[in-house]
């Protein structure tokens, strides 16, 4: 079984390194020292078990497994005992090890693996809050955002600019990566190059449409959408 | 009062010394930026940073072997995030002193 470990502490990877390099059926393709890195390398690879710190700084491991679709099997390491009821709503958890982690127990943990299974299409646990909200990477940071503050999101070469009222964020990403990520009763392309939030339209004119002080270009096959999600009187 | 030790490192590496080492080095590398760190966010009166700090050393604690201090660690550590009271702080201060202490010759 491939699996990457997330810590940001250096003992605690070095341990639980380790521990995998003396386990036969695990095999460790990578280490990571915080979550976004991980998420980033999930995004093109696949693997079988991911052994997570629950305490990292700016981003927790529980925050971690919230932005995963498909989650793989996960086994929490943590220093903190208080964690273990909320560990466990999340159904790719496989186990919850307390550190300083001991062999026994670490081969214990392995062993539910091969017995555990995530279910097919079973989303991961999802607050309230997570269906408002998206978090994007700027700057090596993720960055909150929710829907109902974004204007407009415009695609610029490689990279897409999300306008909110008060900010502008540059994101490595594409349109069409957002577009899947967004509620769809709330947002509409209009152009190949623009989303809109379709709450935050001040007028239309023709080929346009004003949201704050931008002039959102509509392309001819999109105006027919957009005007069938208006309620117009 | 304990004493640091060795016990648990010995017990995972099962005679792996290059193991021992590496992970003995990392602790002496991180263990002076840590302390830095949470005395400097104690100084700034920020408990969550402090706490942050706490949690990140209270590891290192129970790596050596020091089950009563990581439970002292756990309870100032908790006392920190509520912001309600640092009676801990002496005694946590005196186990980095010591844990420091018993690193520095290895």
């Amino acid at each position: 079984m491939n699996c990457i470990i997330i810590d940001d502490d250096a003992a605690a990877r070095l341990i639980v390194s380790k521990l995998c390099n003396n386990h036969p059926k695990l095999n460790l393709v990578e280490e990571f020292e915080n979550a976004i890195e991980a998420i980033k390398y999930l995004n093109g690879q696949e693997v079988d078990v991911i052994f997570l710190d629950i305490h990292m700084p700016t981003f927790s491991g529980f925050d971690f497994i919230k932005t995963l679709k498909n989650p793989p099997k996960i086994i929490l390491t943590t220093s903190d005992k208080n964690f273990a009821l909320e560990a466990f709503e999340y159904p790719s958890v496989v186990d919850y090890l307390v550190k300083p982690i001991v062999q026994e127990r670490f081969e214990k943990a392995v062993s539910k693996l091969s017995g555990f299974t995530v279910k097919d299409n079973e989303e991961p646990v999802v607050t309230e809050d997570s269906t408002k909200e998206l978090y994007v990477n700027v700057d090596r940071r993720l960055v909150k955002i929710n829907f109902s503050e974004i204007n407009v999101i415009e695609a610029k070469g490689d990279y897409i600019r999300i306008k909110t009222d008060g900010k502008s964020h540059i994101v490595h990403s594409t349109l069409k990566k957002i577009e899947d990520k967004l509620p769809q009763e709330l947002f509409l392309k209009v152009h190949r190059s623009y989303i809109i939030n379709l709450s935050k339209i001040i007028d239309i004119e023709d080929n346009s449409v004003l949201i704050k002080q931008d002039i959102i270009p509509v392309s001819r096959s999109n105006r027919g959408e957009l005007m069938k999600r208006l309620n117009l009187l | 009062m304990e004493i640091p030790n060795l016990d648990y490192i010995k017990q995972l590496s099962e005679g792996d010394t290059s193991f021992e080492e590496k992970l003995i080095e990392v602790l002496k590398k991180e263990l002076p930026l840590e302390i830095d760190s949470f005395q400097r966010n104690y100084r700034e009166k920020n408990f969550i940073k402090t706490a942050e700090s706490v949690h990140k050393l209270k590891h290192k604690i129970s790596i050596l072997g020091l089950s009563k201090a990581y439970e002292n660690a756990s309870l100032f550590e908790d006392e920190l995030r509520k912001s309600n009271g640092i009676s801990r702080y002496e005694s946590f201060v005196k186990t980095i002193e010591v844990i420091s202490n018993f690193l520095d010759p290895l």
